[in-house]
């Protein structure tokens, strides 16, 4: 009943981890997140890229991985659609980058600031949802959109306090100084801090969904009236998903600030938002894992296949394909995922356990 | 409701805005000339020209099938691109055509092209992204129509690359009318005269053809109106058609007026346009048009106060503000309950 169906495992340790489901998670982390760097070791993968590319590109992917995780969590479990995630990225990053750089001469710890952030994020969630989530489904769509395109601007524009379209460089690296050292260098620190805010993500999210206020989202997403009528707060509830979801972000936007040492509006486009929502529609809404997974498959496509491809192609010196630069087909990767997805798999590659009814009816009409 | 509003009360609504519209966009229009100046004032509405044609395609889709036409201001953009390549590659032209009879053919061939491709263009569009998802949930069609917005961006972008292109202007910018100190652009009056024509010309399309009932009757009750005859899949074929062929108009003026364009632009004057639809009311074709313009003033409105950079972010402000508080718009929606 329980979520991480491990099927490969004995029964033991599936009824096991079936009771204790963060341990699951835990243990099934660290199990790939061991594997993932092991795997670049192997000739096909291990000849593309260094080890420590490969963990650099596996700390990227992580981030999304958590993005698409916290976006599930407002499109996936409370079905409402937020076309301006990014912002709540953005936000994080910019945080972390004000109070921790030489910019304006303040440099605050890591951790602490890690904190903040979340509580930023999710203030901000709520001062957005508040006056919004009255509107029905594709009006919400475009406010956020707005929301997540005067963001941006309004972070070019306010010079004094985020230097403009050069963004704010030199932020500090996180401080664990007994244990570890953060460098530009070495991105094992960074990788391993990443997997414990992923897990901890995921632990938090699969709690949520199976508690009160996840099942509320649940009966919302399915049929807002009769969530109503059966005595939700639909207003609250919809507020704490968009707090959550914003919280994640910028959560993991403050670590994104620390890892790339540089902010600028330009990182937190609105083609952010969009990749976001295919990891998102290609793992599956609803489900936490696969939209993880649809993340790592995304980020993996974009920043290795397509690059790999560039490489081949101009190796094999074939006439036409040597002049495609094949990292600009990304785009019209999300876009033709988010159309293909949605005409053929709406439900995503990994279905939610508690499939949305919304898309059981969804057939094909002849 | 839309479908179980009384008669009379619409009428009536009607009515009053007949006599009290005229004055208040008169006044309005006074006002913002007095304060902006006749150059800047022009400006806006010429830009208002290209925003309220943008915004008809957006209430038109939406008032018919409620769908938030995300890819809509990319057909925009398309359209920008098939201007430049018909009359630079078609027509052979680089540079204004002077003589009047050849000028005059030139921009029809332009026009009709233009229109007549993005038309089909839309229609394929339909036909294909939105079509399958006619009785999906709302977010279907939106999450497709996002989609089908990155695909028409980067097809544009693989065939001509991220640059900035120079649209031909055959329209002759030196034929110019003084007034006082200011010189006004026949180019002006061409793009505002295209589109309040089109405006009109849609005006009497929806209110006197047969067409044009079955277009309203489907978007008041899709399911009555089918029951009354009315085909709805070609309707709505239909309504994209129009909607698109007016992007296409859009992006002919737009490109004969400013000269370039790239394949990004869709994308923000898609955001401006549905919020000057959201503005007039979504569904609401004069109140689209209305919005466009006023969308025009803003912005041009925060260019003149010094703001320039923050003229975006303003728009999108009304846009969140409009819908949060007025989801209706100024003149009411024709769509009933929405939001």
């Amino acid at each position: 009943m329980k979520r991480p169906s491990l099927p490969k495992l004995p029964l033991r340790m599936r009824t096991y981890f079936a009771a204790h489901q963060s341990q699951g998670v835990l243990a099934a982390i660290v199990t790939i997140g061991i594997a993932l760097p092991l795997l670049s070791r192997v000739p096909p993968f291990g000849d593309l890229q260094s080890l420590n590319a490969w963990t650099n590109a596996f700390t990227i992917a992580a981030i999304y991985a958590v993005m698409a995780i916290g976006l599930n969590v407002v499109i996936g479990m409370a079905g409402l659609l937020d076309l301006g995630y990014a912002a709540f990225f953005a936000l994080g990053g910019y945080t972390y980058a004000i109070l921790a750089s030489s910019f304006l001469g303040i440099h605050l710890p890591f951790w602490p600031v890690l904190i903040f952030g979340i509580i930023i994020g999710a203030i901000f969630g709520v001062l957005l949802g508040a006056p919004t989530l009255r509107l029905r489904g594709d009006y919400l769509a475009i406010v956020t959109l707005g929301f997540g395109e005067i963001v941006p601007l309004t972070l070019l524009n306010a010079e004094a306090f985020t230097n403009g379209t050069r963004g704010i460089g030199g932020i500090d690296k996180p401080q664990l100084k007994p244990l570890v050292e953060f460098t530009l260098t070495n991105p094992w620190p960074f990788y391993l801090l990443v997997l414990g805010m992923l897990t901890l993500v995921v632990i938090l999210v699969l709690r949520l969904e199976d508690s009160k206020i996840g099942r509320a989202w649940e009966a919302i997403r399915e049929d807002e009236l009769a969530a109503e009528s059966s005595g939700i707060n639909t207003v609250i509830s919809k507020l704490q998903a968009f707090a959550v979801g914003a919280a994640i972000a910028s959560f993991i936007g403050v670590f994104n600030a620390a890892k790339l040492t540089v902010v600028s509006p330009g990182q937190f486009g609105f083609v952010v938002s969009v990749s976001t929502l295919s990891a998102v529609v290609l793992g599956g809404m609803g489900n936490v894992v696969g939209v993880g997974a649809g993340a790592f498959v995304i980020y993996l496509i974009q920043n290795i296949f397509l690059k790999q491809l560039n490489i081949l192609v101009s190796q094999l010196s074939i006439p036409v394909l040597m002049d495609i630069d094949f990292l600009k087909f990304q785009y019209v990767l999300y876009g033709i995922a988010l159309v293909v997805m949605m005409l053929r798999r709406p439900q995503g590659i990994f279905p939610a356990r508690r499939r949305m009814r919304t898309f059981k009816d969804a057939e094909v009409p002849k | 409701m839309a479908a179980t509003t009384p008669v009379r009360q619409v009428r009536t609504e009607r009515q009053r805005s007949v006599f009290v519209l005229p004055l208040v966009i008169t006044a309005f229009l006074a006002v913002m000339l007095a304060w902006m100046g006749l150059g800047q004032f022009l400006n806006a509405i010429t830009l208002g020209a290209v925003y309220a044609l943008i915004a008809l395609g957006y209430t038109m889709v939406y008032g018919i099938i409620e769908l938030i036409n995300f890819a809509h201001g990319d057909v925009f953009m398309v359209s920008t691109f098939v201007t430049m390549f018909v009359s630079s590659t078609i027509l052979g032209q680089k540079d204004a055509i002077y003589g009047l009879p050849q000028l005059i053919l030139s921009l029809i061939i332009v026009f009709v092209l233009t229109v007549g491709i993005m038309a089909v263009v839309g229609a394929v569009i339909e036909r294909v992204a939105y079509r399958p998802l006619r009785r999906a949930p709302k977010l279907a069609p939106l999450i497709t129509a996002i989609g089908v917005s990155f695909i028409l961006q980067n097809i544009i972008q693989f065939f001509v690359g991220p640059y900035t292109y120079n649209v031909p202007q055959i329209f002759p910018r030196d034929w110019v009318i003084m007034i006082g100190e200011t010189r006004l652009l026949l180019l002006n009056v061409f793009v505002v005269g295209v589109a309040i024509t089109l405006i009109v010309a849609l005006q009497l399309f929806t209110s006197r053809t047969r067409i044009g009932k079955a277009m309203r009757t489907t978007a008041m009750d899709r399911d009555a109106s089918s029951l009354m005859g009315v085909n709805i899949d070609r309707t709505i074929m239909i309504t994209f058609l129009i909607g698109s062929g007016l992007a296409g108009a859009a992006g002919m003026v737009h490109g004969l007026y400013y000269g370039n364009t790239n394949f990004q632009i869709g994308f923000q004057s898609g955001l401006k346009a549905f919020t000057a639809a959201v503005m007039g009311g979504i569904g609401n074709t004069a109140g689209a048009a209305l919005g466009g313009f006023i969308i025009a003033f803003v912005e041009v409105g925060a260019v003149v106060l010094g703001f320039s950079r923050w003229g975006g972010a303003v728009v999108f402000a009304l846009l969140v503000v409009f819908l949060v508080f007025r989801p209706t718009g100024l003149l009411g929606s024709h769509t009933g309950d929405r939001a």
